[in-house]
């Protein structure tokens, strides 16, 4: 009997459990559209998307150039962490020696453990000043007086290319684990190199794995806050659609709403939650093709 | 992955369940204590002591302050201290803006209006009551050569006109401009006060506090921005406006331009109830006025 009613009150628990998480997604989402949609009908949500100009002291707010931002420098944060990350457990999987990996796999991790404002700092102390360096030397005559400040894109986008590292690797590092011993040694048996093993054989077969590991790496840089605040500049204008604009400061839409909650009156609080809708939106369409390929994987 | 996702939810709604009864217990208790102080003490002590009151003496009653919000968190620190001294008293500080510190005053609806400017011509019925002095100052890296700014100048450089230290009287180099983030009231004054109609330069870096303004002006030998006199120190450098240095002796005597002051309004048709003219007499006591030095602004004794 006792234990009948202790079956019970577990299932219970565990269900209160299992209801919290969605009720607090719930919750948090219907609060935000709330809080920010009247932002979109009263000055249209044309403008609010797509207007370049934020400038809330004049009740005008643009977030496009924070949309614009935001993706780029995930962008860019991506294109140098996925291939680097995706390399790195490869390295472990195929290549590293035992004793090696145990350096590697810890290092990782703790890389994972480090707080962003710590990556933030390192940023704008270290990396900061080798891209303003660069910005004012070699590459002075090509950029704009304001793309020279060491605060751009990419400064952003090489810490959270490392901020994301640990994500991808773990990831990937179980996807390649986890592909058949047979498929490694047929393509060995057939006389194929390692290397042509690696990148035809086990990659592919690990890809789903990996296309999954990249898009949590995507979702993290998506969010992360305070690191970006600290090294790309803030400066909510839409970065130049060239070469350029790597070295433009910039404002994500994350940075948007940390820099200026503080202080912001009734309406300007509703345009940053405005803010927010959008990147709730960004993180679902990332969330569902996450599902999406997970399950396509299961199936198989 | 989605497991552990779940757990931390979890375990995060708990702590906000356990954190918000405290905070609703902790309010709860502080209330009744207070408001049960106010009524015992009322009847006996406001009669009495109303006719001379000073800091020392124990007034009770509650004060409502109401207006900039610039003012705002120098008078909810000076509130508190003067509530640890007088637990009788209640000071109820809330926002709303320079103009509406003026429109409470005016029409009675707070006891004490905050404004953080001077009062205009035609802003009448009330008397302004200077608390404290806010000084910016324009701060440069140590290793820039400029020395002194017009406020011309000044003005030039953050609205984007001037845009090479040689214009003047640097080194070659392009003006890194640090600015505020929108909605902070050190950027809204210095708008104010330097650039009137001007709009700030779209162009300039952003940082959100005074300490993240000051590092990123002493990491970068053209950057230059500007921060609360309260917040200077030796990583950079406070560069001259007028030929004025931003020390406490030329804010106070006027000849520092970029300062304003904070001001406490009361109606002047009435004397400020008892407990008001109590909480007015501390903060321009010497322990008040301590509390506006840590707060890093200019005392006005």
């Amino acid at each position: 009997m006792s234990r009948i009613l202790e079956e019970k009150i577990v299932k219970t628990l565990l269900f209160i459990t299992a209801i919290t998480a969605v009720f607090s997604v719930l919750l948090i989402g219907v609060f935000i559209f709330i809080e920010g949609l009247p932002i979109f009908f009263k000055y249209g949500i044309v403008d609010v998307l797509f207007g370049t100009v934020w400038n809330p002291t004049n009740q005008v707010y643009g977030i496009w150039p924070m949309i614009v931002g935001t993706i780029y420098v995930t962008f860019v944060a991506i294109l140098i962490g996925a291939p680097m990350g995706v390399g790195v457990a490869v390295y472990l999987v195929e290549i590293a020696h035992q004793r090696i990996s145990r350096i590697i796999i810890p290092a990782v991790e703790l890389l994972a453990g480090i707080p962003s404002v710590v990556y933030g700092l390192f940023g704008m102390f270290a990396v900061r000043g080798v891209i303003s360096s660069l910005e004012r030397g070699p590459l002075a005559e090509y950029l704009p007086a304001n793309y020279q400040t060491g605060y751009s894109i990419l400064t952003a986008a090489i810490i959270l290319a490392v901020m994301i590292l640990p994500t991808i690797i773990n990831i990937s590092l179980d996807a390649l684990k986890a592909v058949p011993r047979e498929y490694k040694e047929g393509s060995l048996a057939l006389g194929v190199s390692h290397w042509q093993t690696i990148y035809k054989v086990l990659v592919p077969a690990a890809k789903s794995g990996i296309i999954t590991a990249v898009i949590l790496g995507v979702g993290r840089a998506l969010g992360e806050t305070m690191a970006v605040i600290m090294v790309i500049g803030n400066t909510p204008l839409v970065p130049a659609m060239d070469w350029t604009g790597l070295f433009a400061p910039a404002r994500s839409m994350t940075a948007n709403i940390a820099l200026e909650m503080g202080y912001a009156g009734p309406e300007h609080q509703q345009a940053l939650f405005a803010t927010g809708i959008v990147l709730f939106m960004f993180i679902i369409v990332l969330n569902s093709v996450t599902t999406l390929l997970v399950r396509r994987k299961a199936r198989k | 992955m989605k497991k552990i996702q779940q757990k931390k939810m979890f375990s995060g709604a708990i702590l906000t369940v356990v954190t918000s009864a405290m905070i609703v217990t902790g309010c709860g208790g502080n209330n009744t204590n207070n408001s049960g102080g106010a009524a015992t003490n009322a009847p006996t002590n406001a009669p009495t002591e109303a006719a001379s009151p000073s800091p020392e003496t124990k007034v009770s009653g509650s004060v409502t302050v109401a207006g900039s919000t610039s003012v705002q968190p120098l008078a909810e620190e000076l509130g508190t201290a003067y509530m640890g001294t007088n637990g009788d008293a209640r000071i109820e500080v809330s926002g709303g803006g320079s103009g509406a510190g003026v429109k409470a005053a005016q029409a009675g609806t707070a006891d004490i209006g905050m404004a953080s400017r001077a009062i205009k011509d035609d802003e009448t019925g009330i008397e302004p009551i200077v608390i404290a002095i806010d000084g910016i100052a324009v701060v440069a890296n140590s290793a820039n050569e400029v020395e002194n700014l017009t406020v011309d100048q000044v003005k030039g450089i953050f609205s984007g006109q001037i845009k090479n230290w040689s214009e003047v009287g640097g080194k070659d180099g392009n003006i890194v401009v640090i600015n505020r983030e929108e909605g902070s009231g050190t950027r809204d004054a210095f708008g104010e006060i330097v650039l009137g109609e001007e709009p700030f330069v779209a162009e300039a870096i952003i940082q959100n506090s005074t300490g993240a303004v000051r590092e990123a002006v002493s990491q970068d030998a053209n950057a230059i921005g500007y921060i609360s006199t309260g917040g200077l120190n030796d990583s950079v450098k406070a560069v001259k406006v007028d030929e004025h240095e931003p020390t406490e002796e030329n804010i106070k005597s006027g000849l520092y331009p970029i300062q304003r002051p904070f001001n406490f309004l009361v109606g002047d048709s009435k004397d400020p109830s008892a407990v008001a003219q109590a909480f007015i007499d501390y903060v321009l006591s010497d322990a008040g006025q301590a509390i506006v030095a840590e707060n890093g602004y200019v005392t006005v004794k």
